[in-house]
């Protein structure tokens, strides 16, 4: 596989992961002022405690459940995810293309990136 | 810009007459920020000033499209700009609105990841970008990402305003410069030819073959970027683009397009760290990212190439004033 089409595939996943993690994003930001829309907007003080559940298990569940917070946090995910995926491709093609070099650096990005939305907490 | 959009008075007074509230005060003075340091626009105090804390009477259907309005601007502007839509939402959300700044750096850092994924079909077709200097570059801005997030919240805010000031006065003066020429006849790094980093980028003349050079300086740079990009919820790409066009002497376009691509990755490292931290309030986070992704869109398809000289000096003006303002209120404690 050539590097340039490697890397059309690539801007392709991207554009598809930021416009369905827009999408849901939409989706849940509709419902969630449709529904909660009269409630105060409290931003300009820090409130550690969530508004949402915030571990991967209950943004999902949440947004099975169809809590707007959810859905919107999990449309966020999904954008936290697609560079993620973009990186997790790499990784494969540098594979394909034998090239030792690349996938340990490749593989290295990918530990640091799943530590951070995983092993942080 | 940004303020004399908010400034609108019927705008506010909408706002003032749905609340129902204070509706006496003077035009003036409802426009200044209340000495303790809250923003411009939302809720009269009763001396007439701006909005106090505990004031809870603008609904999220009021607040929602006042943030998606100033992000799309930010998101438009930072196209034109160059600066990218993080690094300007984050001044307008806390110095107009008042937004705590761990909310605005959150959902910032949300858009940036979201930008820069939306633009990399754009970037790609052009053929510039070198993904084996971006992946390698990569591991030093991840870690160096995932060093901020663990930083910020180990800082107060006050300090973080007055860094975030810093960045933007360098934003601002970086965006009047011209794209420098790229330096001449850069001799290969050992570690460069190790790491197969010479490529070739399309030209008018054909296809030109280039050398990377002073891969650890780049190295050591992009770790700082990745650092700040963690502490403050930004894209960190003018830093990006010195580290990669300046001191590894790589070829301008080059450059940027490859920094591109690795804003999303770095973002996403510091991401998930802000995730269970509490920053990216979904009900922030969600007009913020929609609005700066449309405006930044907007932005690079209307006016691609329009970049005059004029515009680029007004709008590092409006930068400039932002950072003194972040500085200032970040000394001041107010934020």
């Amino acid at each position: 596989m050539t590097d340039e089409r490697l890397e059309k595939i690539v801007a392709n996943l991207l554009r598809t992961g930021v416009s369905i993690a827009a999408a849901v994003v939409l989706i849940g930001g509709i419902g969630y002022l449709l529904h909660q829309g009269e409630q105060p907007a409290n931003y300009h003080s820090f409130h550690p405690e969530p508004s949402v559940d915030r571990t991967l298990r209950g943004i999902v569940t949440g947004a099975a459940r169809f809590d707007w917070l959810s859905i919107i946090q999990f449309g966020l995910l999904l954008l936290i995810a697609t560079p993620i995926a973009r990186v997790a491709f790499a990784l494969v093609a540098f594979g394909l293309e034998k090239d030792r070099v690349y996938v340990t650096v490749t593989a290295i990005v990918l530990a640091v990136l799943l530590y951070g939305l995983i092993g942080s907490r | 810009m940004a303020h004399t959009v908010t400034r609108l008075c019927d705008r506010r007074a909408t706002i003032v007459a749905r609340l129902s509230l204070n509706r006496a005060a003077s035009c003036w003075k409802s426009w200044l920020p209340h000495p303790d340091g809250w923003g411009w626009i939302g809720f009269p105090h009763p001396d007439g000033w701006g909005w106090k804390p505990g004031w809870n009477s603008v609904t999220i259907l009021e607040f929602t499209p006042i943030v998606f309005a100033i992000s799309m601007l930010a998101g438009f502007v930072g196209a034109l700009t160059g600066l990218g839509g993080g690094v300007i939402v984050t001044p307008a959300l806390t110095l107009l609105l008042g937004v705590d700044m761990r909310y605005a750096i959150g959902a910032s850092l949300v858009s940036v990841i979201a930008t820069s994924s939306g633009a990399a079909v754009a970037y790609l077709r052009e053929g510039y970008s070198n993904m084996r200097v971006g992946m390698f570059l990569e591991v030093a801005t991840t870690l160096g990402a995932l060093l901020g997030a663990y930083l910020s919240a180990r800082i107060p805010t006050s300090a973080l305003a007055v860094i975030f000031g810093l960045v933007l006065l360098h934003a601002a003066w970086q965006s009047t410069r011209n794209a420098p020429e790229d330096a001449p006849g850069a001799s290969v790094d050992r570690l460069a030819r190790a790491l197969k980093f010479s490529s070739t980028y399309p030209t008018p003349n054909g296809l030109k073959h280039y050398d990377v050079r002073n891969v650890k300086t780049g190295f050591g740079l992009m770790f700082g970027a990745g650092t700040l990009s963690g502490l403050l919820g930004i894209g960190s790409g003018a830093l990006k683009v010195i580290a990669m066009d300046q001191a590894m002497r790589i070829p301008f376009k080059v450059s940027t397009t490859t920094s591109n691509f690795m804003i999303g990755v770095t973002a996403a490292a510091s991401a998930g760290v802000y995730l269970s931290r509490g920053y990216i309030d979904p009900g922030l986070a969600m007009p913020v990212m929609l609005g700066v992704l449309a405006g930044s869109l907007l932005g690079a398809r209307i006016l691609a190439g329009a970049r005059t000289q004029v515009l680029r000096w007004v709008f590092a003006g409006v930068v400039g004033l932002m950072a003194v303002e972040m500085i200032w209120s970040g000394i001041g404690k107010k934020i």
